[in-house]
Protein backbone atom coordinates (compact mmCIF):
# COMPACT_ATOMS: atom_id res chain seq x y z
CA UNK A 1 0.00 0.00 0.00
CA UNK A 2 1.25 3.52 -0.76
CA UNK A 3 0.86 4.47 2.71
CA UNK A 4 2.54 4.81 5.60
CA UNK A 5 1.08 2.31 8.33
CA UNK A 6 0.35 4.87 11.02
CA UNK A 7 -1.93 6.55 8.67
CA UNK A 8 -5.26 7.23 10.91
CA UNK A 9 -7.36 7.83 8.07
CA UNK A 10 -6.19 6.38 4.58
CA UNK A 11 -8.20 6.03 1.58
CA UNK A 12 -6.85 4.33 -2.01
CA UNK A 13 -9.18 4.72 -5.04
CA UNK A 14 -12.17 5.04 -3.34
CA UNK A 15 -15.04 5.18 -5.88
CA UNK A 16 -18.99 4.97 -4.69
CA UNK A 17 -21.88 4.75 -7.58
CA UNK A 18 -25.41 5.14 -7.16
CA UNK A 19 -26.29 3.33 -10.29
CA UNK A 20 -25.23 5.46 -13.20
CA UNK A 21 -23.92 8.26 -11.28
CA UNK A 22 -20.62 8.35 -9.59
CA UNK A 23 -20.30 9.92 -6.46
CA UNK A 24 -17.08 9.41 -5.59
CA UNK A 25 -14.92 8.78 -8.44
CA UNK A 26 -11.44 7.29 -7.09
CA UNK A 27 -10.32 9.01 -4.19
CA UNK A 28 -7.20 8.33 -2.11
CA UNK A 29 -5.72 10.70 0.90
CA UNK A 30 -4.20 9.80 4.52
CA UNK A 31 -4.63 11.57 7.41
CA UNK A 32 -1.95 11.57 10.15
CA UNK A 33 -2.54 10.95 14.07
CA UNK A 34 -3.46 14.02 15.34
CA UNK A 35 -3.94 15.69 12.38
CA UNK A 36 -7.04 18.30 11.44
CA UNK A 37 -7.96 17.63 7.89
CA UNK A 38 -10.44 19.52 5.76
CA UNK A 39 -12.39 18.21 3.18
CA UNK A 40 -13.47 21.15 0.98
CA UNK A 41 -15.90 21.01 -2.40
CA UNK A 42 -19.29 22.25 -3.30
CA UNK A 43 -22.76 20.56 -2.88
CA UNK A 44 -22.60 17.59 -4.65
CA UNK A 45 -18.90 16.64 -4.58
CA UNK A 46 -18.79 13.76 -2.62
CA UNK A 47 -17.80 14.68 0.59
CA UNK A 48 -20.80 13.15 2.44
CA UNK A 49 -20.29 10.05 0.37
CA UNK A 50 -16.25 9.57 1.06
CA UNK A 51 -17.02 10.22 5.13
CA UNK A 52 -19.74 7.50 4.95
CA UNK A 53 -18.13 5.06 3.66
CA UNK A 54 -15.19 6.21 5.88
CA UNK A 55 -17.55 5.36 9.04
CA UNK A 56 -18.57 1.83 7.55
CA UNK A 57 -22.02 3.12 6.30
CA UNK A 58 -21.65 2.82 2.80
CA UNK A 59 -19.50 0.19 0.62
CA UNK A 60 -17.08 1.60 -1.51
CA UNK A 61 -18.14 0.28 -5.40
CA UNK A 62 -14.36 -0.24 -5.58
CA UNK A 63 -11.16 0.99 -3.48
CA UNK A 64 -10.21 0.53 0.13
CA UNK A 65 -9.88 2.30 3.21
CA UNK A 66 -8.79 1.73 5.53
CA UNK A 67 -9.43 3.78 9.76
CA UNK A 68 -7.14 3.51 12.54
CA UNK A 69 -5.48 0.67 10.79
CA UNK A 70 -8.40 -1.31 10.17
CA UNK A 71 -10.75 -1.79 6.82
CA UNK A 72 -13.83 -0.14 6.54
CA UNK A 73 -15.54 -3.60 4.73
CA UNK A 74 -13.41 -6.38 6.41
CA UNK A 75 -13.65 -5.27 10.24
CA UNK A 76 -16.87 -2.33 10.50
CA UNK A 77 -16.67 -2.68 14.01
CA UNK A 78 -13.19 -2.66 15.16
CA UNK A 79 -13.36 1.09 12.78
CA UNK A 80 -16.67 2.27 14.34
CA UNK A 81 -14.91 1.40 18.18
CA UNK A 82 -12.00 3.85 16.76
CA UNK A 83 -14.36 6.28 15.25
CA UNK A 84 -17.26 8.88 16.08
CA UNK A 85 -19.08 10.93 13.64
CA UNK A 86 -21.28 13.74 13.26
CA UNK A 87 -23.08 13.94 10.77
CA UNK A 88 -24.17 16.31 8.36
CA UNK A 89 -28.23 16.61 9.46
CA UNK A 90 -28.96 16.40 13.07
CA UNK A 91 -29.57 12.69 14.61
CA UNK A 92 -31.04 13.86 17.83
CA UNK A 93 -34.07 12.27 19.01
CA UNK A 94 -36.36 14.90 19.38
CA UNK A 95 -38.78 13.46 22.04
CA UNK A 96 -35.34 13.26 24.32
CA UNK A 97 -34.14 15.59 26.00
CA UNK A 98 -30.48 16.58 25.75
CA UNK A 99 -29.50 14.81 28.60
CA UNK A 100 -31.09 11.82 27.70
CA UNK A 101 -30.02 11.87 23.92
CA UNK A 102 -26.41 11.72 25.60
CA UNK A 103 -27.43 9.07 27.35
CA UNK A 104 -28.65 6.83 24.67
CA UNK A 105 -25.51 7.22 23.08
CA UNK A 106 -23.70 6.65 25.69
CA UNK A 107 -25.14 3.22 26.28
CA UNK A 108 -24.35 2.42 22.72
CA UNK A 109 -21.21 3.00 22.81
CA UNK A 110 -20.97 0.61 26.03
CA UNK A 111 -19.86 3.54 28.82
CA UNK A 112 -21.26 2.01 32.14
CA UNK A 113 -23.76 3.87 33.58
CA UNK A 114 -21.83 6.30 36.61
CA UNK A 115 -19.09 7.14 33.77
CA UNK A 116 -21.75 8.16 31.68
CA UNK A 117 -23.12 10.33 33.95
CA UNK A 118 -20.48 12.05 35.18
CA UNK A 119 -19.65 12.42 31.39
CA UNK A 120 -22.12 13.94 29.82
CA UNK A 121 -22.61 16.95 32.67
CA UNK A 122 -19.27 17.84 31.88
CA UNK A 123 -19.78 17.74 28.07
CA UNK A 124 -22.60 19.81 28.93
CA UNK A 125 -20.74 22.15 30.42
CA UNK A 126 -18.26 22.72 28.16
CA UNK A 127 -20.60 22.81 25.65
CA UNK A 128 -22.56 25.91 27.52
CA UNK A 129 -25.80 23.32 27.44
CA UNK A 130 -25.53 22.38 30.89
CA UNK A 131 -28.98 24.46 31.99
CA UNK A 132 -30.82 23.11 29.12
CA UNK A 133 -29.99 19.43 29.64
CA UNK A 134 -33.78 18.81 30.90
CA UNK A 135 -35.29 20.24 28.11
CA UNK A 136 -36.98 18.53 25.02
CA UNK A 137 -34.53 18.88 22.06
CA UNK A 138 -37.28 20.04 20.03
CA UNK A 139 -37.61 22.94 22.30
CA UNK A 140 -33.80 23.57 21.48
CA UNK A 141 -32.53 26.25 19.01
CA UNK A 142 -30.72 25.26 16.30
CA UNK A 143 -27.56 26.28 17.53
CA UNK A 144 -28.31 24.42 20.77
CA UNK A 145 -29.11 21.25 18.63
CA UNK A 146 -25.87 21.36 16.44
CA UNK A 147 -23.69 21.30 19.50
CA UNK A 148 -25.47 19.13 21.13
CA UNK A 149 -24.95 16.84 17.60
CA UNK A 150 -21.54 17.12 18.16
CA UNK A 151 -21.39 16.56 22.29
CA UNK A 152 -22.82 12.88 20.49
CA UNK A 153 -20.35 12.39 17.79
CA UNK A 154 -17.80 12.57 21.07
CA UNK A 155 -19.13 11.80 24.13
CA UNK A 156 -17.13 8.48 23.75
CA UNK A 157 -13.93 9.99 23.64
CA UNK A 158 -13.02 8.29 20.20
CA UNK A 159 -9.43 8.35 18.54
CA UNK A 160 -10.96 9.79 15.45
CA UNK A 161 -13.75 12.26 14.89
CA UNK A 162 -15.42 12.99 11.56
CA UNK A 163 -17.16 16.42 11.55
CA UNK A 164 -19.72 16.38 8.53
CA UNK A 165 -20.27 19.85 8.36
CA UNK A 166 -20.37 20.81 11.68
CA UNK A 167 -20.76 24.70 11.97
CA UNK A 168 -23.97 24.49 9.29
CA UNK A 169 -26.27 26.74 9.73
CA UNK A 170 -24.76 28.52 12.70
CA UNK A 171 -24.16 32.24 13.55
CA UNK A 172 -20.75 33.73 13.59
CA UNK A 173 -20.64 33.20 17.50
CA UNK A 174 -21.94 29.52 17.45
CA UNK A 175 -19.42 28.91 14.89
CA UNK A 176 -16.59 30.46 16.69
CA UNK A 177 -17.80 28.28 19.96
CA UNK A 178 -17.96 24.92 18.31
CA UNK A 179 -14.64 25.81 16.63
CA UNK A 180 -13.04 26.61 20.55
CA UNK A 181 -14.32 23.27 21.16
CA UNK A 182 -12.69 21.18 18.03
CA UNK A 183 -9.04 23.32 19.09
CA UNK A 184 -9.61 21.40 22.33
CA UNK A 185 -9.85 18.40 20.63
CA UNK A 186 -7.01 18.62 18.55
CA UNK A 187 -4.82 19.56 21.46
CA UNK A 188 -5.80 16.66 23.60
CA UNK A 189 -4.87 14.65 19.93
CA UNK A 190 -7.93 13.16 18.56
CA UNK A 191 -7.32 13.18 14.39
CA UNK A 192 -10.21 15.41 13.10
CA UNK A 193 -11.20 14.76 9.50
CA UNK A 194 -13.82 18.02 8.43
CA UNK A 195 -16.20 18.70 5.46
CA UNK A 196 -17.17 22.44 4.65
CA UNK A 197 -17.35 24.73 2.11
CA UNK A 198 -16.60 27.82 3.99
CA UNK A 199 -13.49 28.85 2.95
CA UNK A 200 -12.63 30.41 6.61
CA UNK A 201 -12.75 27.04 8.10
CA UNK A 202 -11.12 25.30 5.63
CA UNK A 203 -8.01 27.66 6.37
CA UNK A 204 -7.89 26.37 9.90
CA UNK A 205 -6.50 22.62 9.01
CA UNK A 206 -3.60 21.61 8.63
CA UNK A 207 -3.84 20.44 5.57
CA UNK A 208 -6.92 20.42 3.08
CA UNK A 209 -7.98 18.32 0.10
CA UNK A 210 -10.45 19.95 -2.89
CA UNK A 211 -13.13 17.59 -3.69
CA UNK A 212 -15.13 18.23 -6.84
CA UNK A 213 -17.52 16.09 -9.21
CA UNK A 214 -16.50 13.10 -6.79
CA UNK A 215 -12.28 13.50 -7.61
CA UNK A 216 -9.28 15.05 -4.90
CA UNK A 217 -8.14 17.97 -7.36
CA UNK A 218 -6.11 19.54 -4.49
CA UNK A 219 -4.08 18.26 -1.89
CA UNK A 220 -2.19 20.05 0.57
CA UNK A 221 -1.60 22.52 3.77
CA UNK A 222 -3.98 25.71 3.06
CA UNK A 223 -0.51 27.79 2.64
CA UNK A 224 0.97 25.48 -0.26
CA UNK A 225 -2.38 24.90 -2.27
CA UNK A 226 -2.33 28.99 -2.06
CA UNK A 227 1.35 29.31 -3.13
CA UNK A 228 1.06 26.54 -6.03
CA UNK A 229 -1.70 28.06 -7.78
CA UNK A 230 -0.25 31.48 -6.81
CA UNK A 231 -3.61 32.82 -5.50
CA UNK A 232 -4.67 34.78 -2.26
CA UNK A 233 -7.58 32.28 -1.16
CA UNK A 234 -8.50 28.92 -1.28
CA UNK A 235 -11.60 30.37 -3.10
CA UNK A 236 -9.73 31.72 -5.89
CA UNK A 237 -7.35 28.27 -6.05
CA UNK A 238 -11.11 26.36 -6.75
CA UNK A 239 -11.49 28.61 -9.29
CA UNK A 240 -8.40 28.43 -10.85
CA UNK A 241 -8.37 24.84 -10.91
CA UNK A 242 -12.29 24.41 -12.12
CA UNK A 243 -13.27 27.79 -13.60
CA UNK A 244 -16.21 27.29 -11.09
CA UNK A 245 -16.40 29.36 -8.17
CA UNK A 246 -17.13 27.15 -5.13
CA UNK A 247 -20.32 28.18 -4.22
CA UNK A 248 -22.62 30.93 -5.63
CA UNK A 249 -23.96 31.29 -2.12
CA UNK A 250 -21.08 31.70 0.33
CA UNK A 251 -22.65 33.26 2.45
CA UNK A 252 -25.46 31.60 4.68
CA UNK B 1 -25.02 -8.84 20.42
CA UNK B 2 -24.79 -6.80 23.05
CA UNK B 3 -27.51 -5.95 25.76
CA UNK B 4 -26.52 -2.28 27.11
CA UNK B 5 -27.56 -1.63 24.02
CA UNK B 6 -30.54 -3.51 23.62
CA UNK B 7 -31.56 -1.67 26.91
CA UNK B 8 -30.88 1.84 25.66
CA UNK B 9 -32.76 1.16 22.62
CA UNK B 10 -35.65 0.00 24.76
CA UNK B 11 -35.79 2.46 27.50
CA UNK B 12 -36.12 5.22 24.37
CA UNK B 13 -39.01 3.39 22.97
CA UNK B 14 -41.06 3.40 25.82
CA UNK B 15 -40.05 7.00 26.65
CA UNK B 16 -41.33 8.34 23.35
CA UNK B 17 -44.42 6.00 23.63
CA UNK B 18 -45.69 7.70 26.46
CA UNK B 19 -44.29 11.00 25.56
CA UNK B 20 -46.52 11.00 22.36
CA UNK B 21 -49.64 11.61 23.82
CA UNK B 22 -51.65 11.06 20.70
CA UNK B 23 -50.16 7.68 20.30
CA UNK B 24 -50.58 6.89 23.89
CA UNK B 25 -53.89 7.42 24.14
CA UNK B 26 -55.06 5.73 20.77
CA UNK B 27 -53.47 2.51 21.82
CA UNK B 28 -55.61 2.92 25.36
CA UNK B 29 -58.72 4.10 23.12
CA UNK B 30 -58.72 1.38 20.02
CA UNK B 31 -59.27 -1.69 22.35
CA UNK B 32 -61.62 -0.09 24.36
CA UNK B 33 -63.74 0.71 21.15
CA UNK B 34 -63.79 -2.83 20.02
CA UNK B 35 -65.03 -4.41 23.23
CA UNK B 36 -67.46 -2.01 24.51
CA UNK B 37 -69.09 -0.79 20.96
CA UNK B 38 -68.63 -3.33 18.66
CA UNK B 39 -69.01 -6.09 20.69
CA UNK B 40 -71.89 -5.53 22.49
CA UNK B 41 -73.86 -4.82 19.11
CA UNK B 42 -72.45 -7.84 17.53
CA UNK B 43 -72.94 -9.89 20.47
CA UNK B 44 -77.09 -9.02 19.87
CA UNK B 45 -76.87 -10.16 16.48
CA UNK B 46 -75.09 -13.55 17.33
CA UNK B 47 -76.73 -15.90 19.26
CA UNK B 48 -73.29 -17.87 21.27
CA UNK B 49 -73.44 -21.22 21.94
CA UNK B 50 -72.52 -22.76 25.36
CA UNK B 51 -70.88 -20.50 28.34
CA UNK B 52 -69.36 -18.37 26.14
CA UNK B 53 -70.45 -14.94 25.01
CA UNK B 54 -69.67 -12.91 22.67
CA UNK B 55 -67.85 -10.05 23.99
CA UNK B 56 -65.84 -12.88 25.87
CA UNK B 57 -65.04 -14.85 23.14
CA UNK B 58 -64.15 -11.00 21.58
CA UNK B 59 -61.54 -10.56 24.59
CA UNK B 60 -58.95 -12.62 22.90
CA UNK B 61 -59.50 -11.08 19.71
CA UNK B 62 -59.08 -7.59 21.52
CA UNK B 63 -55.84 -8.21 22.85
CA UNK B 64 -55.07 -9.47 19.44
CA UNK B 65 -55.33 -5.83 18.41
CA UNK B 66 -53.39 -4.00 20.87
CA UNK B 67 -50.53 -6.96 20.37
CA UNK B 68 -51.14 -6.10 16.21
CA UNK B 69 -51.13 -2.33 16.87
CA UNK B 70 -48.29 -2.17 19.05
CA UNK B 71 -45.66 -4.03 17.52
CA UNK B 72 -46.27 -2.91 14.19
CA UNK B 73 -46.20 0.53 14.96
CA UNK B 74 -43.30 0.40 17.03
CA UNK B 75 -41.71 -1.37 14.47
CA UNK B 76 -42.35 0.96 12.12
CA UNK B 77 -41.26 3.73 14.32
CA UNK B 78 -37.65 2.39 12.64
CA UNK B 79 -39.23 4.29 10.08
CA UNK B 80 -39.32 7.59 11.48
CA UNK B 81 -35.72 7.00 13.26
CA UNK B 82 -34.15 6.10 9.47
CA UNK B 83 -35.79 9.72 8.32
CA UNK B 84 -34.93 11.59 11.51
CA UNK B 85 -31.43 10.21 11.82
CA UNK B 86 -31.60 8.41 15.00
CA UNK B 87 -30.99 4.77 13.21
CA UNK B 88 -27.90 6.56 11.73
CA UNK B 89 -26.37 6.92 15.66
CA UNK B 90 -27.38 3.49 16.16
CA UNK B 91 -25.62 2.57 13.00
CA UNK B 92 -22.04 4.27 13.75
CA UNK B 93 -22.32 2.78 16.87
CA UNK B 94 -19.79 0.05 18.07
CA UNK B 95 -22.89 -2.55 17.75
CA UNK B 96 -24.28 -5.22 15.39
CA UNK B 97 -27.16 -4.79 13.06
CA UNK B 98 -28.35 -7.80 15.35
CA UNK B 99 -28.24 -5.81 17.82
CA UNK B 100 -29.92 -3.27 16.50
CA UNK B 101 -32.89 -5.24 14.89
CA UNK B 102 -33.26 -7.10 18.83
CA UNK B 103 -33.54 -3.66 20.45
CA UNK B 104 -36.35 -2.45 18.25
CA UNK B 105 -37.99 -5.75 17.91
CA UNK B 106 -37.75 -6.29 21.59
CA UNK B 107 -39.37 -2.67 21.94
CA UNK B 108 -42.23 -3.81 20.27
CA UNK B 109 -42.95 -6.76 22.30
CA UNK B 110 -42.43 -5.23 25.35
CA UNK B 111 -44.64 -1.76 24.78
CA UNK B 112 -47.23 -4.51 23.37
CA UNK B 113 -47.28 -6.64 26.73
CA UNK B 114 -47.56 -3.51 28.90
CA UNK B 115 -50.37 -2.12 26.83
CA UNK B 116 -51.95 -5.97 27.15
CA UNK B 117 -51.74 -5.65 30.68
CA UNK B 118 -53.62 -2.68 30.88
CA UNK B 119 -56.74 -4.04 29.14
CA UNK B 120 -56.77 -7.21 31.20
CA UNK B 121 -57.60 -5.22 34.51
CA UNK B 122 -60.89 -4.77 32.74
CA UNK B 123 -60.98 -9.02 31.61
CA UNK B 124 -63.26 -9.28 35.25
CA UNK B 125 -65.98 -6.87 33.95
CA UNK B 126 -66.83 -8.92 31.17
CA UNK B 127 -67.24 -12.43 33.37
CA UNK B 128 -63.66 -13.51 32.65
CA UNK B 129 -61.81 -14.71 35.73
CA UNK B 130 -57.78 -14.42 35.90
CA UNK B 131 -56.26 -16.13 38.44
CA UNK B 132 -52.26 -15.46 39.23
CA UNK B 133 -51.31 -18.67 37.09
CA UNK B 134 -53.57 -17.51 34.48
CA UNK B 135 -52.29 -14.15 34.44
CA UNK B 136 -48.53 -15.94 34.13
CA UNK B 137 -49.91 -17.46 31.12
CA UNK B 138 -51.34 -14.90 29.50
CA UNK B 139 -48.35 -12.81 29.51
CA UNK B 140 -46.16 -15.24 28.59
CA UNK B 141 -48.17 -15.96 25.28
CA UNK B 142 -48.55 -11.87 24.99
CA UNK B 143 -45.24 -11.67 24.73
CA UNK B 144 -44.54 -14.58 22.08
CA UNK B 145 -47.51 -12.99 20.17
CA UNK B 146 -46.07 -9.20 19.96
CA UNK B 147 -42.56 -10.77 19.42
CA UNK B 148 -43.98 -12.52 15.90
CA UNK B 149 -45.69 -9.43 15.09
CA UNK B 150 -42.74 -6.85 15.96
CA UNK B 151 -40.57 -9.27 14.23
CA UNK B 152 -42.71 -9.15 11.02
CA UNK B 153 -43.24 -5.05 11.58
CA UNK B 154 -39.44 -4.97 11.39
CA UNK B 155 -39.52 -6.92 7.89
CA UNK B 156 -41.69 -4.89 6.94
CA UNK B 157 -39.59 -1.59 7.69
CA UNK B 158 -36.65 -3.24 5.87
CA UNK B 159 -38.45 -2.89 2.71
CA UNK B 160 -40.55 0.36 2.90
CA UNK B 161 -38.22 4.01 2.43
CA UNK B 162 -40.70 6.18 4.06
CA UNK B 163 -43.76 6.68 6.26
CA UNK B 164 -45.72 7.65 2.47
CA UNK B 165 -46.25 3.82 2.80
CA UNK B 166 -47.94 3.99 5.78
CA UNK B 167 -51.65 3.88 5.16
CA UNK B 168 -51.06 1.09 2.56
CA UNK B 169 -49.62 -0.99 5.31
CA UNK B 170 -53.05 -0.06 7.44
CA UNK B 171 -55.42 -0.77 4.94
CA UNK B 172 -53.44 -4.07 3.33
CA UNK B 173 -51.27 -5.45 5.98
CA UNK B 174 -52.91 -4.35 9.33
CA UNK B 175 -56.71 -4.46 8.97
CA UNK B 176 -56.65 -7.95 6.77
CA UNK B 177 -54.11 -9.58 9.35
CA UNK B 178 -56.83 -8.36 12.22
CA UNK B 179 -59.40 -9.37 10.19
CA UNK B 180 -58.27 -12.98 8.95
CA UNK B 181 -56.68 -13.69 12.54
CA UNK B 182 -60.02 -15.86 14.17
CA UNK B 183 -60.34 -12.88 16.39
CA UNK B 184 -64.13 -11.47 15.21
CA UNK B 185 -65.45 -15.02 14.27
CA UNK B 186 -64.48 -18.87 15.02
CA UNK B 187 -61.40 -20.16 12.27
CA UNK B 188 -63.55 -23.23 12.20
CA UNK B 189 -66.53 -21.61 10.97
CA UNK B 190 -65.17 -19.80 7.95
CA UNK B 191 -65.14 -21.38 4.45
CA UNK B 192 -61.93 -23.52 3.78
CA UNK B 193 -60.28 -21.32 1.40
CA UNK B 194 -60.48 -18.13 3.95
CA UNK B 195 -59.46 -20.56 6.65
CA UNK B 196 -55.95 -21.48 4.85
CA UNK B 197 -55.23 -17.74 4.73
CA UNK B 198 -56.37 -17.43 8.60
CA UNK B 199 -53.69 -20.20 9.25
CA UNK B 200 -50.52 -18.11 7.63
CA UNK B 201 -51.36 -15.41 9.48
CA UNK B 202 -48.89 -15.44 12.51
CA UNK B 203 -51.54 -13.07 14.74
CA UNK B 204 -53.87 -16.17 14.44
CA UNK B 205 -51.66 -18.62 16.82
CA UNK B 206 -50.99 -15.55 19.02
CA UNK B 207 -55.11 -14.99 19.45
CA UNK B 208 -55.31 -18.88 19.77
CA UNK B 209 -52.76 -18.93 22.41
CA UNK B 210 -55.02 -16.11 23.87
CA UNK B 211 -57.99 -18.42 24.12
CA UNK B 212 -56.46 -21.35 25.52
CA UNK B 213 -55.65 -19.10 28.87
CA UNK B 214 -58.71 -16.41 28.95
CA UNK B 215 -61.82 -19.41 27.49
CA UNK B 216 -60.98 -22.82 28.84
CA UNK B 217 -65.04 -23.22 29.34
CA UNK B 218 -64.79 -22.64 25.85
CA UNK B 219 -62.25 -25.55 24.95
CA UNK B 220 -64.54 -27.88 23.58
CA UNK B 221 -67.55 -25.45 21.59
CA UNK B 222 -67.24 -23.91 18.50
CA UNK B 223 -65.92 -20.76 20.59
CA UNK B 224 -63.52 -21.86 21.41
CA UNK B 225 -59.82 -22.77 20.49
CA UNK B 226 -58.42 -23.87 16.77
CA UNK B 227 -54.90 -24.96 17.03
CA UNK B 228 -53.39 -27.36 19.86
CA UNK B 229 -51.33 -24.85 22.06
CA UNK B 230 -47.84 -26.46 21.41
CA UNK B 231 -48.35 -26.14 18.01
CA UNK B 232 -49.32 -22.12 18.38
CA UNK B 233 -45.68 -21.80 20.46
CA UNK B 234 -43.94 -23.36 18.42
CA UNK B 235 -45.45 -22.04 14.99
CA UNK B 236 -45.00 -17.99 17.05
CA UNK B 237 -41.38 -19.04 17.92
CA UNK B 238 -40.42 -20.13 14.42
CA UNK B 239 -41.97 -17.21 12.90
CA UNK B 240 -40.46 -14.94 15.27
CA UNK B 241 -36.86 -16.65 14.48
CA UNK B 242 -37.48 -16.55 10.46
CA UNK B 243 -38.65 -12.95 10.71
CA UNK B 244 -35.96 -11.77 12.80
CA UNK B 245 -32.84 -13.11 10.74
CA UNK B 246 -34.01 -12.52 7.68
CA UNK B 247 -34.99 -8.68 8.94
CA UNK B 248 -31.38 -9.01 10.41
CA UNK B 249 -30.08 -9.77 6.71
CA UNK B 250 -31.95 -7.53 4.62
CA UNK B 251 -31.40 -4.72 7.36
CA UNK B 252 -27.53 -4.84 5.92
CA UNK B 253 -28.33 -3.05 2.65
CA UNK B 254 -26.81 0.14 2.93
CA UNK B 255 -29.32 1.63 0.97
CA UNK B 256 -32.31 1.36 2.77
CA UNK B 257 -29.79 2.24 6.06
CA UNK B 258 -28.55 5.66 5.33
CA UNK B 259 -30.89 8.65 4.01
CA UNK B 260 -30.20 9.63 0.63
CA UNK B 261 -28.64 12.70 0.67
CA UNK B 262 -30.54 15.50 -1.30
CA UNK B 263 -28.85 17.74 -3.46
CA UNK B 264 -29.63 21.09 -1.66
CA UNK B 265 -31.29 23.75 -4.39
N1 LIG C 1 -28.01 7.31 -1.33
C1 LIG C 1 -27.82 7.96 -2.50
N2 LIG C 1 -28.42 7.53 -3.63
C2 LIG C 1 -28.22 8.17 -4.80
N3 LIG C 1 -27.44 9.25 -4.96
C3 LIG C 1 -26.82 9.73 -3.88
C4 LIG C 1 -26.97 9.11 -2.59
N4 LIG C 1 -26.23 9.81 -1.70
C5 LIG C 1 -25.64 10.81 -2.41
N5 LIG C 1 -25.99 10.76 -3.71
C6 LIG C 1 -25.51 11.68 -4.76
O1 LIG C 1 -24.09 11.63 -4.79
C7 LIG C 1 -23.53 12.92 -5.03
C8 LIG C 1 -22.59 13.28 -3.92
O2 LIG C 1 -23.33 13.54 -2.75
P1 LIG C 1 -22.69 13.90 -1.35
O3 LIG C 1 -23.80 13.99 -0.39
O4 LIG C 1 -21.59 12.98 -1.05
O5 LIG C 1 -22.10 15.36 -1.64
P2 LIG C 1 -21.57 16.44 -0.61
O6 LIG C 1 -20.24 16.88 -1.11
O7 LIG C 1 -21.64 15.93 0.76
O8 LIG C 1 -22.60 17.62 -0.83
P3 LIG C 1 -23.19 18.69 0.22
O9 LIG C 1 -22.21 19.80 0.30
O10 LIG C 1 -24.46 19.12 -0.43
O11 LIG C 1 -23.41 17.98 1.51
C9 LIG C 1 -24.71 13.86 -5.17
O12 LIG C 1 -24.98 14.01 -6.55
C10 LIG C 1 -25.84 13.13 -4.48
O13 LIG C 1 -27.09 13.48 -5.01
MG1 LIG D 1 -22.58 16.52 2.44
Amino acid sequence: MAFADSAAIEAVELVKQFGSLTAVGGVSFAVQPGELFGLLGPNGSGKTTTIHMLCTLLRPTTGTARVNSCDVVAQPLQVRRAIGLVFQETTLDRDLTAYENLLFTAYLHHIPRADAQERILELLKVMELADRRNELVRKLSGGLKRRLDIAQGVLHRPKILFLDEPTIGLDPRSRAAVWGFIGRLRQGGMTILHTTHYLEEAERSDRVGIIDRGKLIALGPPVELKKASNRPSLNEVFLHLTGRKIQESQTE
Amino acid sequence: MSAGAVYTIVEREFKRFFRQRGRFLSSLARPLFWLFVVGPGLGRLIRSPGDVAYQQFLFPGVLGIVVLFGSILSSLSTVYDREFGTLRIMLVAPISRLTIVTGKTLSGALLSVAQGWILLVLAPFLGLKIGPAQLLAISLYLFLASIAIASLGMLMTTRIDSLENYSTIMNFVVFPMFFLSGGLYPVKLLPALLRYVVYLNPLTYGIDLFKHALLPAAASGSLGTDISLPLDVSVLVLFTGIAMALATLLFDKEAKLVKRAEPRA
